[in-house]
């Protein structure tokens, strides 16, 4: 199973933001969304969690069409679909430990003592252990984005969306988040798409890079085959030298 | 010398149709949370912590409130009954107002600030901070989760707020009847029971709970449409306190004309 999106289309007022985005994550794969900010890369990732609805297309998730599902049904197939917040968005009334129960307390199937094992293997996956009594105030921002990350891991899902997951953190941070990423694809096999517009992110965690410009999908390829195009707006991008994206709209 | 007149008849256009998108708006989020009340695994463990966080710790200041509106009501009872009605007539005079003005009215605005600018702010840096839509991905219903225990606790919790409101102000006119007027405590009974009727307190209490649906919902609806950052969420509490505020008086009239006519 994977995820397909296809052509989906999305508008705010009369700004449009995706128009005709067409992908396909393949199982156990993990593509890299690039773009500018404000490019509707998180529009995207939240059209695929069924968060936001789509003017037009659908969206296929483990083989279900999230656009045609019930509430009820969006919530079971959430549970298959852990989701890292661009600030962790982690409530910050509760304890860590408190934060990572929140998603399994929806899954009558485990019993406590599964629950406290699930909460303690996914403190250990980020390398947070001993920081469950924690207040989510008192942790760096580095720890906050972990946090986040286990409370999606603790679910075991089979697929994890990543929304901006190294901004605004030190190259060491960032380093150990993308370690992470990849420690996840490894040890529990997910498909993972994660929205970036940290070039050193990208081609350290994705099997497939695709970039979002103007609406639409710009170039999808392997790490290699995008650092080698001949694109000036996908060049300018991912060197950072707008001169090549201006010249090219001029 | 067009664009002169246009504008404001422009504005007047835009801020109606706006008002009436609120409106809507605010009926979906209703009907929303109707439909969220089914869902009681979700919001079952929160009404009890809503009720202490909305009732009980509203206690305080709404016993403040009425302990000074009792003292003031005794004292300008009895300044303007002076020699012309007799003065066991402060009994009446405070009971009556306390039960069916003062007490649920000035509470419903004290909690208008207190509750009502609580959760739009709680909601609003929620909203702001993306952990309603953490909610979503955990397959929790935010309506369910955040808005009908809330809802259901100020319900349930104004008119026991009121209800000691209105004893502790009764009970501070009487302290001040006994003590700083020329009073005894049997006449002071003897007008409290005058003109009392029971259905001065199912009033009271009819009225606290509709003020505890007003405030309540006001200020999950402010809080759940912020969009932005700090500002919205500053701007979304204002908003929320002056329109539960508003609609607290316009309900004591709707239920005086309703109820009492």
């Amino acid at each position: 199973m994977s995820i397909q999106v296809e052509d989906i289309s999305k508008a705010f007022g009369p700004k449009v933001v995706l128009d005709g985005i067409s992908l396909e994550v393949n199982e156990g794969e993990t593509v890299a969304i690039i773009g500018a900010s404000g490019v509707g890369k998180s529009v995207l990732l939240k059209t695929i969690v069924g968060l936001l609805e789509p003017d037009r297309g659908r969206v296929v998730v483990d083989g279900e069409v999230v656009t045609e599902l019930t509430r009820d049904e969006l919530y079971r197939l959430r549970r298959r679909v852990g989701y890292v917040f661009q600030f962790a968005a982690l409530f910050d009334s509760m304890t860590v430990e408190e934060n990572l129960r929140m998603g399994l307390k929806r899954m009558r199937e485990l019993d406590e003592g599964e629950r406290a094992a699930r909460v303690e293997e996914a403190l250990r996956l980020v390398e947070l252990e001993g920081y469950g009594q924690q207040m989510p105030g008192q942790l760096s921002g580095g720890q906050r984005k972990r946090v986040g990350l286990a409370r999606a891991v603790a679910l075991k899902p089979k697929y994890l969306l990543y929304d901006e997951p190294t901004t605004g953190l030190d190259p060491v941070t960032t380093a150990v988040i993308d370690h992470l990423i990849l420690k996840m694809d490894q040890e529990l096999g997910v498909t993972s798409v994660v929205v970036t517009h940290d070039m050193t992110s990208a081609y350290r965690v994705a099997d497939r890079i695709a970039m979002l410009y103007d609406g639409r999908i710009r170039t999808v390829g392997t790490p290699a085959e995008v650092q080698a195009t001949e694109d000036p707006i996908v060049r300018g991008f991912i060197e950072g030298r707008p001169e090549l994206m201006q010249e090219s709209v001029a | 010398m067009n664009g002169a007149w246009s504008a404001p008849i422009a504005w007047t256009g835009r801020s109606a149709l706006e008002t009436a998108a609120g409106f809507g708006r605010f009926g979906r989020f209703l009907a929303g949370a109707g439909k969220a009340v089914g869902n009681t695994g979700t919001w079952s463990r929160q009404l009890l912590v809503q009720m202490a966080r909305i009732g009980v710790s509203s206690l305080p200041i709404a016993l403040f409130i009425a302990a000074f509106t009792g003292v003031v009501l005794a004292l300008q009872a009895s300044y303007t009954f002076t020699g012309a009605v007799p003065l066991y007539f402060v009994g009446v005079l405070v009971a009556k107002t306390m039960l069916l003005e003062l007490g649920p009215v000035l509470t419903g605005l004290a909690l208008a600030g207190r509750v009502g600018a609580n959760i739009a702010a709680e909601i609003g840096t929620m909203r702001v901070t993306e952990q309603i839509d953490a909610l979503e991905t955990l397959a929790y219903d935010p309506m369910a989760y955040l808005v009908v225990p809330r809802v259901m606790a100020g319900v349930l919790m104004f008119p026991l707020v009121v209800a000691f409101a209105n004893a502790m102000g009764i009970g501070a006119g009487w302290l001040t009847s006994i003590n700083l007027l020329d009073l005894s405590t049997p006449e002071f009974i003897r007008g409290l029971r005058l003109y009392f009727l029971p259905f001065d307190v199912t009033y009271s209490l009819i009225k606290a709970a509709s003020f505890g649906f007003a405030v309540t919902s006001i200020g999950c609806f402010f809080g759940y449409e912020t969009r932005g950052g700090a500002e919205a969420v500053g701007r979304s509490t204002t908003q929320s306190v002056v329109l539960a505020s508003m609609l607290i008086l316009v309900l004591d009239a709707f239920w005086a004309m309703t109820l009492l006519n």
